[in-house]
Order: C-alpha cells, then structure tokens, then sequence
C-alpha cells in the first residue's frame, strides 16, 4: 500500500514539479527555474481550450455511445442468455481484448479509407473526429459491457418476477427495478471510457485526420517541441478533468455501492 | 559492468546538468571561456574529440532517415549495411525516426551512437551537449567530399567539424496523376489552389514544415520582405501562420510518418502533398499513381551529417560507420535509394547513369538554391539586427495553433 502511495502519487507529484519547470530554447535541455509560464500560456492561448473542450467531448461521446451499445448486450448476457450462451459470449466480449489495440486501430483506418468497406456502402464519414469517436467507442467497449453485466447478473429474477406480478409495465420494471442497480455499474464503466478517450493519442493520430487532443499535444510538445515542462502542464488537465469527474460521480453515490 | 553503466550515464547527466547551466547564461558570455563561439551566439559545450581509432567494438546503434540505413530487409538488392558489418564485426541496430525532433530527442536519451541529423537538429544537438566533435584525419573518405559541404553553418561550430557530410535534397510536391490535372508546377497547388482538391490534401507534420509556407510568401508576398524561410520576424511569422490555418481547412491528414503517407496516396486519401524522393519512389513501387516534382518556386530541403554521440559506448564502430557511409559505394547506394544528391564525388561514378545530374550533385549553385533546414533562432539568420526573430519554440507553438 505504501509502495503504491509512492509510485502513483509520487510520479504524479514529479508529474506537477515538472510542469513548473522551464527549457532551454536551443539545447533543450531542462532548466530548473520555477515559474508558472506553462500555465499561463495553456491558459491564455486559446487553442488549447479548444482541444480541451474537443477532447472532453469525445470522450462524452465515446462514454454515451458505449453506454447505449452495451446495455442491451449486458442486459441480454445477464438475464436472457442461457447458462452455456452467457459464457460463450463473456469470451466473445473479452476476446477483442487480446489483440492489439494497433492492429485494431489500423483495421478501422482500412475501414474509413477512400474506396475502403464503409466508403463502398456510402457510410464512410472519411478521417476525423466521427471516425475517431466510432474507433474509441469500438475499442472500450468492452470495459463498458464487463461492469454492466457484472451489475446486472446481480439482480436476482425473483425482483423482476415481483414487479410484473404487481403490475408493472416492462418499461415501469427497467425505470424503477433495472436502471437503479445499473446506475453504479454503467458508471464504474464510464470511469474506464471517459479517462481511456481521455488519455488517448494514437487513434486519432490514426484515424482521426488533422484533428489533434490533448494526449497529441503532450506527445508533441515533448517529441516535437522537446518542451517536457509544458507536456506535464498539459497532462495535468486529464488529471484535473478525472478528479472533477471522480468528484461528481461520488456525490451521486454510485460509488458507495460498487 | 551493469555498475559502469550506470556510473557513465550518472557522470553523462551531470555533464549534461553543467553544460545546460552553461547554454543558459551564453547571452552574457561572461563564463563561456570553455567552447567555441557559433554564428548562433551559442556556446558550444566541451566535448572531448576521438583521436584514434581503436579495435572496433560489437555493435553499433544507429539511428537514422528512413532508408538511410538498409540492410536488405526493405528490398534485397538495397544493402550496405551487411557489407559493413561483414568488414568490421559491428553488429548494427537501426532506429529510424520521422522528425528531426524525434531524433533531438532519441538523442537526448543516450542510447544511440551515430545519427544522420539535418540542419534543424544538428544545432540544437551541438548546443546541447549530445554529440561529440568529430575529427575528420581520421575518416579517409571525408577527403572526397565536395568541398562546399565542409565547415558549414549547419555542421560545424568555429571552424571544427561536428559531423561528416552524407547528402543533400530537396522536399517535392507530389500528386496524384489520375486527380490532379493540370499537373502542377508550384507550390500554390498547396495553398492558394489547395480548396480545389480540399480535405485531400496533405503536409508535412512538423513545425519546420512553417518555412515552407514562408518559402511560398517569399515568392507571392514580397512586401513581407522575407529573405531567407528561416528567419522570420514576428509579422512574417503571423504571414506565415495564416497561409497555414487556411490551408489547413482543406488539410485531410498531416504526415510525418512516410509509410502512412504512402498509404494514403494508394487509397486516394491524399492527392498532393510535400513528400520526399524515396517516398515517391515507395508509393511508385505499390502502383500508385503519383508523381513528384520540385516546383518553380524552388524548395526547403535538408543536408545531413553523420553525427556522433558524446557518450558514445562504441566510439570505434562510430567512426567505421561514418566512413564505410560516406564511401563511394554506400553514399551512392544510399542517394540513390533515397532520391538525394551524395555528399561524396566519387559516387557518382558508381551510380547509374545521368543520377547524378538529375539531382545536381555536385552543383553548387544549385545547393545553393535549396533552402536547407536549419534551427530558427533569436538571431535572424539573414542577417537582420534590427529584429529579433521568432525562434523554433515559438514555431512549435505556432504549429499547435496551425492544427487548431
């Protein structure tokens, strides 16, 4: 536990140290003079609010469109599948898992390309952001199905059985008996969407045409710019965004009753 | 062993946390006793310089341009690096990177021990302390490089070589022969005329790639008053930006990966775009239909130099590798491979036939035309003291901004 304590927050605090740090112009090399420039540029300038706001977006988006996808799933391997189904396809979910997110990144790229499968059927919306978003959204899904399923197998059959008995519409039975033990489930697995799109550089730089987020702009201001004071200030803004997020998800108390 | 390691790379940081104390405070030159004085006002740090060559070592890490480092896995008859590791034992690993940015920054991490650097990264990688001067008695082939690429601005610091001459080229203008029609003839084919083939086009995803579009003004805007794509004052660099954002608008990928590049201009993704020899030669070769060409308006380029780590583990094989690469053979091998002029004379009588005239080696006018990557810098490299110059921080920021 300690260990951990170390490493995690420990890293993150270097994480912060850094942001505070400057570079040389020419040689690059870190000059260890404090100052809160890098703050004040990710402030003032406007094109990183911009990506801010774009990347957050996608991640609403890819947290949403995983949210909608994977409850009827859920909802089909908890309660509809047979015994001997709903192993079969807690493997076929988990099986994607194993391949690398690469190869999975790159097969959509094949996917949207000019002449590709979606562009013969007219579908292609062509690299950009919509691109990206169906990629993130195809490749979390998973971890939004897992938890879901996981939340739904606990509802026992006898709850449902007593709200029909009573009366109640199958749409009465999903508003007031399903969706309040899904709640803290879909929200366990939106915490796995929205940080994974959070964080994430490579679909986009992929699939996603010019359009950049902010893993770009730290993957850029470090490997382009050789700038890594400004790259940890702008990785600290996931981290604020998570712990804002975190914040909010505890007060709805989702998280009391994982 | 594991012990030494770690000693050396402790007494390489610290060497590295001095030398940036002394970069810092270079403007009041009071405590620059040690290093040679650059055009750049720039200190150079102390780095020892090889003065022989020893046994050579096991291996060698080299990393390198796309291409400028085959051992035959690309295409069989494409090798000269088997033919190196025969003759000396070093056994070579090669990292290719796609940025000089990229490079700067491999360097940094030590790990590497030669690397061919353009002009953009050269400066920032001398400044920084990561490469060693180089001396050149000890490289029988430097003797046949041409003389106009000895003791430049981009490869030697007061007077001392830091880096042997590898080649020199040009970035093209390539386009898809089935979309584009009329072929084009400038560069306006990216910019002002870019709408026509818009989301389609492609760039250069880099900051230096700036200059380019600072190149187009020099032709198009002249009031600007921008003499050379490098050294831009605050007025030209905003110039320069706003071409960018417009053209980004019809921007349907950046590259700076050249197998993505290729890929795009298979499936039609991309229709025209800045591009290098080699990559047009790799698309080519997959049947796409492109061409490349150097539009009217002349072109950035780059000049490279083969360049030593200063922390070097295998200072021997290193100077192997720098001559055994500027040898008629592989520097023929290699410029043909890649699309560039060689750096050594006596390649071209190695390559085939009229190579060496298509790419003017060896025509120094002509050299003189391409405007080679070089590290923008306070200082404006035209000359100018009556403004102070954006610097490549400030074209990185830009850059972001450009992408939007």
């Amino acid at each position: 536990m300690l260990w951990l304590g170390v490493l995690y927050l420990g890293s993150l605090a270097a994480l912060f140290i850094t942001s505070l740090w400057t570079v040389d112009a020419f040689g690059g090399n870190i000059e260890r003079i404090w100052n809160l420039d890098n703050y004040r540029d990710l402030f003032t300038i406007d094109v990183y609010r911009t990506i801010t706001a774009r990347t957050i977006l996608t991640a609403v988006a890819v947290t949403v469109i995983d949210a909608l996808l994977a409850f009827p799933i859920a909802l089909y391997m908890a309660k509809v599948a047979s015994p001997r189904l709903q192993r079969a396809l807690v493997i076929a979910v988990l099986t994607p898992l194993w391949a690398s997110y690469l190869v999975k990144a790159y097969a959509w790229r094949g996917m949207f390309a000019s002449g590709g499968p979606l562009d013969d059927l007219g579908l292609s919306p062509g690299y950009g952001l919509v691109a990206t978003v169906v990629t993130l959204s195809y490749l979390w899904l998973p971890y939004m199905i897992l938890p879901m399923y996981a939340g739904l197998e606990r509802l026992p059959d006898s709850l449902l059985e007593a709200s029909a008995d009573l009366g109640a519409t199958t749409r009465t039975t999903m508003r007031r008996v399903v969706l309040p033990v899904l709640f803290p489930a879909a929200v366990a697995g939106s915490i796995f969407t929205f940080s994974l799109t959070l964080g994430d550089y490579i679909a986009v730089e992929i699939v996603g045409g010019a359009n950049q987020m902010l893993g770009n702009v730290v993957y850029d201001s470090f490997l382009t710019g050789n700038n890594l004071p400004f790259a940890a200030a702008v990785a600290t803004i996931p981290v604020v965004v998570m712990l804002a997020y975190l914040g909010a998800v505890r007060r709805t108390g989702a998280l009391d009753s994982l | 062993m594991k012990q030494t390691t770690r000693l050396a790379a402790l007494a390489a940081a610290f060497t590295l946390a001095l030398t940036g104390c002394g970069t810092s405070s270079g403007d009041d030159d009071g405590d620059s006793a040690t290093g040679t004085e650059a055009q750049g006002g720039f200190t150079a740090p102390d780095i020892p310089m090889a003065d022989e060559v020893g046994d050579y070592e096991d291996s060698l890490s080299v990393l390198a341009w796309p291409g400028y480092a085959e051992d035959g896995s690309t295409d069989k008859s494409v090798d000269w690096v088997t033919p190196f590791e025969e003759e000396t034992g070093c056994q070579v690993d090669v990292k290719y990177f796609g940025t000089s940015d990229e490079a700067v920054n491999l360097m940094k991490t030590g790990q590497y021990d030669v690397v061919s650097a353009s002009g953009d990264a050269s400066l920032r990688l001398i400044a920084g302390g990561d490469v060693a001067p180089v001396n050149t008695d000890l490289i029988p082939n430097y003797a046949d490089v041409w003389p106009f690429l000895k003791d430049r601005d981009w490869n030697s610091v007061g007077g001392q070589m830091y880096g042997v001459p590898h080649g020199y080229g040009a970035n093209l203008l390539m386009y898809n022969t089935d979309v584009v029609t009329p072929a084009p003839t400038s560069w306006s084919a990216v910019f002002d005329d870019a709408s026509s083939y818009s989301g389609k086009v492609t760039a250069y995803d880099s900051p230096i790639y700036i200059a380019d579009a600072a190149l187009y003004l020099m032709e198009t805007q002249p009031d600007l008053g921008i003499k050379d794509p490098y050294a831009l004052d605050e007025d030209q660099l905003a110039a320069a930006v706003d071409l960018l954002k417009k053209q980004r608008e019809d921007i349907g990928e950046y590259w700076s990966d050249y197998l993505k590049e290729i890929q795009s201009f298979k499936t039609g993704d991309s229709v025209v775009g800045t591009t290098w020899q080699v990559i047009a030669n790799l698309a080519k070769d997959e049947k796409a239909p492109v061409e490349a060409i150097l539009p009217d308006e002349g072109a950035t380029g780059w000049s490279d130099t083969w360049m030593v780590q200063a922390s070097t583990e295998s200072p021997n094989c290193a100077y192997g590798w720098m001559n055994h690469i500027i040898s008629p053979e592989a520097n023929a091998a290699v410029a043909e491979w890649f699309g560039e002029a060689p750096a050594n004379e006596k390649a071209c009588d190695l390559t085939s036939k009229g190579f060496c005239e298509t790419y003017h080696a060896g025509d120094e006018s002509y050299a003189e035309q391409i405007h080679y990557w070089t590290t923008p810098i306070e200082e404006c490299l035209d000359g100018r003291t009556d403004v102070t110059c954006t610097t490549y921080q400030d074209w990185t920021q830009a850059w972001t901004e450009i992408k939007g």
